[in-house]
């Protein structure tokens, strides 16, 4: 039988530059005898060599660059051994510009020991540091006030740190340090062994502050989340499963459990768990990259979130977060970027800055129109397509989130809250709908193979007498012909009938959308390609025939004459033979593989 | 969930977020024990499948039991397996064991560090962007052919270890690489949580380190978990000496140790008999700074 391989826990170390972040990183490691032999002497004498003193931070400086400028660049990795567990120890940069290496490190650490010079006291750094590790959700904190022996190991002193920290970390809503653990690395107290000239301070040595932390307990009993993070069919000597792959981020799931996945609403049961070269099994749970078959086939994509019904995630356009911006280019309001949250990506739009948190001081600042680098911010956003999360109280890996400016990571955040935009009340009509709707007989998935494509939506708009109807009428017949189950939805055919009731003077646009989106979706659960068009709805209702048809594509057509940016699918002048415009349209069908 | 189960986790999720976004994905495979705990876990991530290349620098000096094993492997699998090599130096004789015999100073004489730059560094930059020719196995025939495909890859998926040596404890699980392959290391991106550097110019490449929080013991450990089949030179077969690390022939020396199976050797690793000595000792062209400045010029 194999012993069980050891407990592991990475830690980072974070602190302002000078402050001794190497210098107790070397001293943790040349007392837990963790250096390769010879090491320590080869540092030694190199340094007896060059004429500098010795110190353990040069047991680091693996790569000259490091040496050349006197400080650590990255987050090195290492490891040294306790008769605990193993640490793997990120040595976080403290250097201002260095804070995307910094924030690296620690976005992985499960627990962080935070250094303070004790004789600079508390500055902007440390702040900036202590908001971090409370944002990155580092929950387990040590801190350690470096350099006593320069301040006469002075209790009081000490003491002032203490409370002028915990109280700023307060202040930000920042989980209190387990400790606050007075130290000197270069003399080796309260590092491994106690400190014989602190008699007054009784508490842990560092070491055995990170011995007592405890491994944070397996998110197994918090709601599933599941993101989709690919759908395989590998096709390959006769494998003809077709898997969601993906990591349980928390909760359970078991063979059997109705799923549903958002913001689609599409609902299956889990049929096999799949994995390779391991046991079977009828249940998994928080922690695992793993497979599931299901027993309907439904068409789903990446970034759904799969959750049990009785637990579904938020779905918004819109929500608020705290997030640090890293990016050489600011932050700005009108121009797109990308954001990354669990396994989605979308295009996203800075709305408001709520709140700039300024780190030289624990107040706030005034407003300014963007958010800069190193910025810490309280901001609004709102995504192109809705997108399912947790705010930050509910999900971890739900509710963390990058923004990418151009091929980069510029920023980072979690979610606090989903604020409300206009679909608000349609979504959760869909949502109700979806998750009770009645299946019939036939899968989407056997009515697809037997039409050839999937069902989906084309909405042609644009102003009255463009030439919609004469066009989408083209497009239905080019498709049918073409042995495509298609079907013309003219938006007056449900004025006159559906919409027959309603009286003029008291109906809503709203009302008028949602029967017609309603209708749609009908014809799309029939499997149809649905192509529309109506005067009745416009470019600025899309997203609400979007929010009532979350489980099929929609996409647009606007015809224009006039030039201009489009914020449709695709833009015809009206001018286009009919010929032509339908060609157009089968091509964005294809791009979009609806059709092949 | 022990150790070992979360570290395999966190490679499968790497794994499957290169597949998803590097449309031109390879996986270098060195047929050491570490990139083949890497092909493994490939497997895992794809529920049996490798669904990308393979491919591996064939310095010509490798040693015969490891081309054997790594085509007994690829045919047994059905890999994807792309062989490059710097063939023009090899045939011109610019390799270090060519000229070993020269005298110090002589102008054609190829240092350690200079053949591993021609036959390592220089074949993998050109191999990646389709410069030189590659070779693919025929799986049918088991022999090697020219490989119509020059497109260059985008994503490579390779096997380093933060633990394994100095300069390898900078890399991210992706790592960006400029057009001349080179490592800018103080201005890498930043890496949130598990949202990884996905996006990139065109010409430029990146790097993804799924094994990067693994270490020695780990690696044994989980080759005998899972019951992967290495090469045998890793074992003594009765001379009282095993390889550690494999490299090329006349670059590598045996360490002294008598583990003969996957048990001694983890026996081994615990019981401290190797902690005071690098894992990379034997490998003879690592010098101080040698490695990193092949490492930023686009070295594996």
């Amino acid at each position: 039988m194999t012993v069980p391989a050891r407990d592991q826990m990475s830690i980072v170390i974070v602190g302002h530059v000078d402050y001794g972040k190497s210098t107790v990183v070397g001293r943790l490691f040349a007392d837990t005898g963790s250096l390769p032999e010879g090491k320590l002497e080869a540092v030694r004498k190199e340094c007896a060599r060059t004429g500098k003193p010795f110190e353990y931070a040069f047991l680091l400086d693996a790569l000259s660059d490091e040496q050349d400028q006197g400080i650590t660049i990255d987050t090195a990795r290492s490891f040294f051994k306790t008769a605990k567990r193993d640490y793997i120890i990120i040595d976080a940069p403290g250097h201002i510009e260095f804070l995307k290496n910094m924030i690296s490190g620690a976005a992985r650490a499960e627990a962080a020991v935070l250094v303070i010079d004790a004789k600079e006291g508390i500055r902007e750094n440390s702040r900036r540091h202590g908001y971090l590790l409370s944002m990155l959700g580092v929950r387990k904190i040590v801190v350690a006030v470096n350099k006593m022996d320069l301040v006469n190991r002075d209790k009081a002193h000490f003491r002032k740190i203490e409370s002028d920290f915990r109280s700023f970390l307060k202040s930000i809503g920042s989980p209190d340090p387990e400790q606050f653990i007075p130290i000197s690395a270069i003399t080796g107290e309260n590092l491994s062994n106690p400190s014989d000239q602190m008699l007054w301070y009784r508490g842990p040595t560092l070491l055995s502050a990170l011995d007592q932390f405890e491994k944070a307990p397996a998110k197994g009993d918090r709601p599933l989340r599941f993101p989709v993070q690919a759908i395989y069919k590998f096709a390959a000597e006769g494998d003809d499963r077709r898997i969601v792959a993906g990591r349980i981020e928390s909760g359970r799931v078991k063979v059997g459990d109705r799923v549903v996945f958002s913001p689609s609403n599409k609902s299956s049961v889990i049929k096999n768990i799949e994995a390779f070269n391991a046991p079977t099994r009828h249940t998994i749970e928080a922690g695992w990259s793993t497979g599931f078959t299901l027993t309907e086939e439904i068409y789903i994509t990446r970034g759904e979130l799969m959750t049990h019904e009785t637990a579904p995630p938020l779905v918004s356009t819109r929500f608020r977060a705290n997030m640090i911006w890293l990016g050489k280019k600011p932050f700005e309001k009108n121009k797109d970027y990308k954001l990354k949250i669990h396994t989605q990506a979308v295009s996203v739009r800075l709305i408001e800055i709520n709140k700039l948190v300024d780190a030289t001081s624990s107040g706030e600042q005034g407003t300014r129109p963007f958010v800069g680098r190193h910025d810490v911010a309280d901001v609004t956003v709102e995504t192109r397509q809705p997108i399912a999360f947790d705010d930050i109280s509910q999900g971890e890996a739900t509710a963390r989130f990058v923004v990418v400016d151009g091929y980069d990571i510029a920023g980072g955040g979690i979610i606090i809250a989903a604020e409300k935009d206009n679909q608000e009340n349609f979504r959760e009509e869909a949502r109700l709908r979806d998750f009770h709707w009645i299946k019939g007989g036939v899968t989407a998935a056997e009515r697809g193979r037997r039409f050839g494509h999937p069902a989906a939506l084309v909405m042609f708009v644009g102003k009255t007498g463009v030439g919609k109807h004469r066009l989408a009428r083209a497009v239905e017949k080019t498709l049918f012909e073409s042995g495509r189950a298609a079907y013309m939805l003219d938006g007056t055919n449900v004025l006159l009938g559906v919409d027959s009731d309603m009286i003029w003077a008291q109906s809503t646009q709203q009302e008028l959308v949602r029967r017609f989106a309603e209708v749609a979706h009908l014809l799309l659960d029939a499997g149809l390609l649905v192509v529309s068009t109506t005067n009745a709805i416009g470019l600025a209702d899309v997203a609400s025939v979007q929010a009532l048809i979350p489980d099929f594509p929609v996409l647009t057509v606007e015809i224009r004459g006039e030039g201009g940016i489009s914020s449709a699918d695709m833009h015809l002048t009206g001018q286009e033979t009919e010929l032509d415009s339908a060609q157009k349209v089968t091509d964005l069908l294809t791009s979009r593989q609806i059709l092949q | 969930m022990d150790n070992l189960d979360q570290l395999e986790q966190q490679s499968v999720y790497i794994f499957r977020e290169a597949f998803r976004h590097f449309e031109r994905l390879c996986m270098l495979w060195s047929i050491g024990k570490d990139s083949t705990v890497l092909l493994w876990l490939a497997r895992k991530a794809f529920f049996g499948h490798v669904p990308f290349p393979l491919v591996h620098i064939d310095t010509s000096y490798k040693l015969p039991e490891m081309i054997t094993y790594r085509d007994k492997l690829a045919l047994e699998y059905k890999l994807t397996m792309i062989v490059g090599q710097n063939a023009d130096a090899i045939k011109a004789g610019r390799t270090f064991p060519a000229t070993q015999h020269l005298p110090d100073g002589h102008p054609d004489k190829v240092s350690r560090l200079e053949c591993c730059g021609l036959l390592k560094k220089d074949a993998l930059a050109n191999t990646l962007n389709g410069v030189w020719p590659r070779q693919k196995l025929n799986l049918k025939t088991g022999r090697y052919e020219l490989d119509p495909d020059r497109a260059p890859y985008h994503g490579v998926i390779v096997g380093a270890r933060a633990d394994e040596e100095g300069s390898r404890s900078k890399e991210r699980y992706f790592s960006p690489r400029d057009k001349n392959s080179a490592w800018d290391i103080g201005e890498q991106p930043p890496e949130f949580w598990n949202q990884f550097k996905t996006d990139f110019a065109p010409g430029t490449h990146v790097r993804i380190h799924p094994l990067l929080d693994w270490t020695e013991l780990h690696i044994w450990e989980y080759i005998k978990r899972e019951n992967i089949p290495t090469v045998s030179l890793y074992y003594d077969q009765g001379s009282g000496t095993r390889y550690r690390s494999l490299g090329c022939g006349p670059c590598q020396a045996p360490i002294q140790s008598q583990a003969k199976n996957v048990d001694q050797i983890i026996d081994e690793l615990k019981s401290g008999k190797l902690k005071n000595i690098a894992e990379r000792s034997g490998r003879l062209q690592d010098g101080k700074h040698g490695l990193e400045e092949l490492r930023r010029e686009g070295y594996m």
